[in-house]
């Protein structure tokens, strides 16, 4: 199974000035080009029974009290570039709380803990490759880059296919957020349709009525071709 | 379809990614990677480390390291050896060491390596690499001429040693796969 070979036009590039924190740490060679082999074909396998009843429901998977802030379902489905769904993969999320400040010893943001907020979850996709999670929209943030940077409101997102070669780790921003055009990591993707799809759009049928609105967000892996002919869709 | 954009999983991945690791105490207090061979696995074990460095050299102490890995023999999960998963997680120190606590993988492709992916702030998409075996040689180490160096670990202290060097003077061979 032989791993199509990554578009990195897609991808941020390794330097990308007005994202200050690549200037040191951009490597200045071009990546070694190779065909993938059993170790990059391979991946880590996780069972469903890795994950635990409300891993996936940061509004309670913290204290089990709820957490302050607007209540979202975020949902989606995970495909190859064949449009294949990618079925028993891990996905784990983490974000800020409803005031923008990360539960992490290196963030000192005037915006207060939240005591009933962790602000990471995880779940496997389905047999369709779907996965949802339950949170609370997380807020925006400032941060160190030189000027007055803010963060538009994310979620970041960790993705194991079925080959470790399909690593991806993302973040996903929410329609109508107009920090999304002003942001130097956003706009590191040198393709605007591509930002465009990590923008997760209103999904009022996902709605739960009285309880959460929804945020839809689809994710594409690359893909494995079953033969070197088979490539991408 | 076209693969969804890599985003940085910048200078916070420790609570989503090593959450027990860094403090925060959730799913019953086991991290994801935390064993990378469990203690039925018969093999030669070993502690492998080494730092994150960027261009001026300094530690990247915010860096995450992945390890994927075959087993003894040679084999990958689901095919490997009973208890073994093959996937580790690390987190780096101050000085920017990280370590796996791990079984010598058998030879794939005739050497024995761990294939590595690096995360942190600054990173727009996880760095991929190798770690091989003092005195190893194939395919890739012959393509990264004469900078293979740099993807060859160093015995030390009973272990080895790997400094991933992001940029700059002996920077590290990364792998488009």
């Amino acid at each position: 199974m032989t791993l199509s070979p990554r578009d990195r036009t897609v991808h941020p590039p390794a330097l990308a000035p007005a994202y200050r924190s690549t200037a040191l740490r951009a490597p200045r060679h071009a990546p070694l080009s190779m065909p993938s082999g059993p170790a990059e074909e391979t991946g880590p396998v996780f069972g469903h029974d890795l994950i635990g009843g409300t891993d996936a429901d940061l509004v309670h998977n913290f204290s089990g009290a709820p957490a302050l802030g607007e209540r979202i379902i975020v949902h989606g489905h995970l495909r190859d570039e064949a449009g294949r769904p990618v079925p028993d993969a891990l996905v784990e999320v983490w974000q800020a709380n409803a005031g923008g400040r990360y539960r992490h010893a290196k963030d000192g943001y005037l915006a207060p803990l939240d005591p009933n907020f962790g602000g990471c979850g995880r779940c496997m996709t389905d047999a369709e490759g779907r996965y949802a999670f339950r949170t609370i929209r997380p807020g925006a943030y400032p941060w160190p880059n030189g000027g007055n940077d803010w963060r538009p409101a994310h979620i970041h997102f960790s993705l194991f296919g079925h080959a470790f070669g399909q690593r991806l780790v993302t973040q996903m921003y929410f329609e109508g957020d107009p920090h999304v055009a002003l942001c130097p990591i956003v706009q590191s993707v040198p393709d605007a349709a591509a930002i465009d799809r990590l923008v997760a759009r209103l999904d009022m049928e996902g709605t739960v009525p009285f309880d959460a609105r929804a945020y839809r967000f689809d994710l594409v892996l690359r893909g494995r071709a079953a033969t070197p002919f088979e490539g991408r869709a | 379809m076209t693969e969804t954009s890599s985003q940085t999983a910048g200078p916070y991945l420790h609570i989503g990614l090593l959450p027990n690791a860094s403090g925060l105490p959730m799913y019953g207090g086991a991290d994801v990677g935390s064993v990378i061979a469990g203690p039925e696995v018969e093999g030669e074990r070993i502690a492998v480390r080494g730092r994150v460095l960027d261009g001026e050299g300094q530690p990247a102490a915010d860096a995450m390291v992945e390890a994927w890995q075959a087993d003894p023999q040679g084999r990958f999960p689901p095919d490997a050896a009973r208890g073994f998963h093959g996937f580790g997680r690390s987190g780096c120190d101050a000085d920017g060491v990280w370590t796996f606590q791990t079984v010598r993988p058998g030879p794939v492709g005739g050497a024995s390596f761990l294939t590595l992916m690096i995360f942190a702030r600054g990173i727009g998409l996880g760095l991929h690499t190798r770690m091989y075996w003092p005195g190893s040689s194939d395919a890739v180490l012959a393509a990264a001429g004469d900078r293979a160096g740099t993807l060859v670990a160093e015995a030390r202290d009973g272990g080895l040693w790997f400094d991933i060097r992001l940029q700059g003077e002996g920077e590290t061979v990364f792998l488009d796969v």
